[in-house]
């Protein structure tokens, strides 16, 4: 009987609910013991607006879904990587991890997940307001998606890290572009193919491989993205980030200033900053009986 | 069609007798110094600026303009005051000293409201009912949170942040001031803050008004001077926040200048607001928001109802009362307590004005203006109106801060949705319908912080104010204006 042959994965990027190579056809390779483990896309700047203009077309129906669906969804997640924990584990190992460590970080992933997948229908009961004002009107506060937000994942915690930046950011409506990490980019194509599994619209979620010195600044300039989450150490890239993103007024996070490995990153304060504040007036009818008591 | 509507004539019929805010009684002085450290001192370089009265181009006074050194003093006494008097005191403390700022603005109300018009030209009607009023009720709801903070946010010690610097702009001076000290203030920060140039007084006042509730010394410091002072608050190393209100194109230079820095800030920037008239509205209250949503103040307001969008099957009706309504408006002197429509700011903002109404014309779009006598001197713009005007006018996209109106119309819901978000703004919205499950479609769909439904220009310190996209980040107002002077990690 002869050996069987491994099949070996094709690692593409994730845009749009599809797996397209880079539109520049580029790559790099990734290497262990001088075997190639993958040939990664090294995306270009074109790969950027396309990733953008799909989350924002995505951006419509993610964000007036119900709550309790987005939940759902976001469970669903959870469940499917449960399922694929193997696949997540060898890959981290791949990437140099040992075992036992790739084992921590996937069920660390799995219960964030989790976690972060019950704040949906929680953010606004908490964070959102009826305010009494003096006239008489009804006057109330609730936190609403900012739109598309372009995310530079950390370069450790391939794993772990990417999903710590990408579900508090989606789980109120928004939707992403997400710059994996450039060295450990494995799991991040896995991770796109569990959300493709997951119910979650065509463009919610974009995953983008390659250079991050090359591709952040297209991603902090672009005029049709809202916010910035970024987890990246190289300050001068972010300062230049930072310094790109006023062109249009982006509100910039930096992400990495909390620690991920930590379960305090488990809260909805790092939810809120995606979200906007909106308040909304209306009249309420004067006659001899009417109160201001909202 | 809309020839059949007959116009209502007014004729000179409609005057009222005047009715003018005495000026008596008034002591401005013919000089103003920075307060810095609890303490009025001249400008170390000794310069000063006229403050100009815009009904009549009279100075008022003059005003000292701070340069490096003196705003270096004002943020090392706000530090100092940080580090020692307003840092160790309680916060139930705290909160009794901005209670004593309310109360006190409410005990000079009249004055203030008087120099309010006379220095910026806005109706006394309007800074009597509503500026200073507001600006009072601001320090006295952040006074009470002062003491409360830990019930705002669950799971978290909040702490100030330290020295804020906030720049203010003149279209409501006092009331914008009262916008950033209250809940810089009722978090336990210190503060320097620059009102802007055109508009120095009543910030001036209310620093007496600081040094008479005897807040320890330098926890509020007032220094005047134009932009160039401002670059220097924004740039000095030793702030841990900016708050801004102001344009959208300074607030990017802001955000630019501050990029790499541990600064916070919070930018209220420009607007260019749709309201939105349909077919089942009410209409005559609708025509009066809209009245009031763009000539309130001039039409020097970010979150001004600029583009109005008709819904087409009652655009005629909808115009024609329109008009009639602004006919009715009293422009002229802002101390006539009759006056609904007071002076231009400034020269510059009326060339500005100027400029965007000539650009309204030269585009294409028709032209309405209120037929009425303008005073001989001073800077005065009569209400003005656009129709025939398409979403790539000028005067449709950009932020003219005067009494422009740009009218459009629209046919379905979904289609008025897109076109009032096609804008880089997002300040506000204002939405006329009688159908409540439209309105809150509305409410929902639309891209901007504050949604007046039925309602437009309604302001309250409990109510946060700010906006989306371009229109800048960070709420004033309410539970979510504390946060942005706060740390919460």
């Amino acid at each position: 009987m002869s050996k069987r042959i491994k099949v070996l994965k094709t690692y593409k990027i994730f845009i749009d609910g599809k797996f397209p190579r880079t539109e520049s056809g580029r790559y790099t390779q990734l290497k262990k013991d001088n075997l190639t483990i993958a040939n990664v896309c090294l995306s270009s700047r074109k790969d950027i607006r396309n990733a953008v203009l799909s989350a924002r077309n995505a951006f419509e129906s993610w964000s007036s879904k119900s709550a309790y669906n987005r939940s759902q969804i976001l469970y669903r997640i959870a469940e499917m990587m449960e399922g694929n924990k193997n696949q997540f584990i060898e890959e981290l190992i791949l990437q140099g991890e040992e075992f036992n460590k790739a084992i921590l970080e996937i069920d660390q992933s799995i219960d964030r997940i989790i976690y972060f997948a019950g704040w949906p229908d929680k953010i606004n009961p908490i964070f959102g307001s009826v305010n009494p004002v003096a006239s008489s009107h009804f006057n109330f506060t609730i936190l609403e998606p900012m739109g598309v937000v372009g995310i530079v994942a950390s370069e450790e915690n391939s794993l772990l890290g990417l999903i710590s930046s990408i579900i508090p950011i989606i789980l109120s409506g928004n939707t992403c572009v997400t710059i994996v990490s450039e060295k450990l980019p494995l799991c991040a194509i896995s991770l796109a193919e569990v959300i493709s599994n997951s119910d979650v619209p065509n463009g919610v979620v974009n995953i983008i491989t390659g250079s991050k010195d090359e591709l952040a600044p297209h991603l902090a300039q672009h005029m049709d993205v809202n916010a910035l989450g970024v987890n990246i150490d190289n300050k001068e890239l972010k300062n230049q980030m930072f310094f790109q993103a006023s062109n249009n007024l982006k509100r910039v996070v930096d992400v990495s200033k909390y620690k991920i490995e930590d379960s305090s990153f488990e809260s909805p304060y790092i939810v809120k900053k995606f979200m906007e504040a909106k308040t909304t007036w209306h009249p309420i009818e004067k006659d001899f009986t009417s109160t201001n008591n909202y | 069609m809309s020839s059949k509507i007959k116009s209502l004539k007014y004729n000179g019929k409609w005057d009222f007798s005047t009715s003018i805010e005495s000026i008596e009684n008034l002591s401005i002085q013919k000089e103003y110094q920075l307060f810095i450290n609890g303490k009025f001192q001249k400008p170390v370089d000794k310069k000063y600026f006229p403050s100009i009265n815009p009904t009549n181009e009279q100075q008022l006074t003059r005003i000292a303009k701070a340069e490096s050194k003196d705003v270096d003093m004002a943020v090392n006494s706000a530090r100092a005051a940080f580090n020692g008097q307003w840092g160790e005191i309680s916060a139930k403390q705290r909160a009794k000293y901005i209670y004593r700022i309310a109360r006190i603005i409410q005990e000079k109300a009249k004055e203030l409201a008087v120099v309010e018009t006379l220095d910026g030209g806005k109706p006394i009607r309007e800074s009597r009912d509503i500026d200073i009023p507001l600006a009072a009720a601001h320090f006295f709801y952040y006074a009470g949170w002062a003491d409360k903070l830990n019930y705002a946010f669950p799971n978290r010690t909040p702490k100030p942040l330290g020295v804020v610097g906030q720049i203010i702009p003149w279209n409501f001076p006092l009331m914008m001031a009262a916008w950033k000290i209250a809940p810089a203030l009722a978090t336990g920060n210190t503060v320097v803050l620059k009102p802007a140039e055109s508009t120095s007084i009543t910030a001036l006042l209310l620093a007496e008004i600081i040094k008479e509730a005897e807040l320890p010394p330098g926890v509020v410091n007032i220094i005047t001077g134009d932009g160039s002072t401002g670059n220097l608050i924004v740039n000095h190393p030793d702030l841990n926040k900016i708050a801004f209100t102001g344009s959208t194109q300074v607030g990017k230079s802001i955000m630019q200048s501050i990029s790499g820095t541990n600064k916070r800030s919070t930018m209220e920037l420009g607007g260019k607001a749709a309201n939105i008239i349909f077919e089942d509205a009410p209409l005559d209250q609708a025509v009066e928001g809209v009245i009031n949503g763009i000539y309130f103040n001039q039409g020097h307001v970010c979150c001004a109802g600029s583009r109005l969008f008709i819904q087409e099957s009652v655009y005629d009706v909808v115009l024609r009362k329109l008009k009639d309504r602004m006919q009715s408006l009293v422009v002229g002197n802002p101390l006539d307590k009759n006056t609904d429509i007071g002076a231009v700011n400034s020269k510059q903002q009326l060339a500005t004005i100027q400029k965007y109404i000539d650009i309204g014309v030269k585009e294409g779009a028709d032209i309405f203006q209120l037929n009425c006598e303008l005073p001989k001197s001073g800077y005065w713009c009569p209400p003005t109106l656009f129709t025939n005007v398409s979403q790539s006018h000028s005067i449709a996209k950009e932020e003219i801060f005067g009494p422009v109106l740009a009218v459009q119309t629209f046919r379905t819901t979904q289609e008025v949705i897109n076109k009032a978000n096609n804008t880089p703004y997002g300040l506000s919205a204002g939405v006329w319908t009688d159908k409540g499950s439209k309105a809150f479609n509305l409410a929902s769909k639309l891209k901007a912080g504050v949604i007046w439904a039925n309602t437009y220009n309604k302001f309250d310190p409990t109510s946060p104010f700010g906006g989306y996209k371009e229109s800048g980040h960070g709420r004033e107002g309410g539970l979510h204006g504390l946060s942005p002077y706060l740390n919460l990690e």
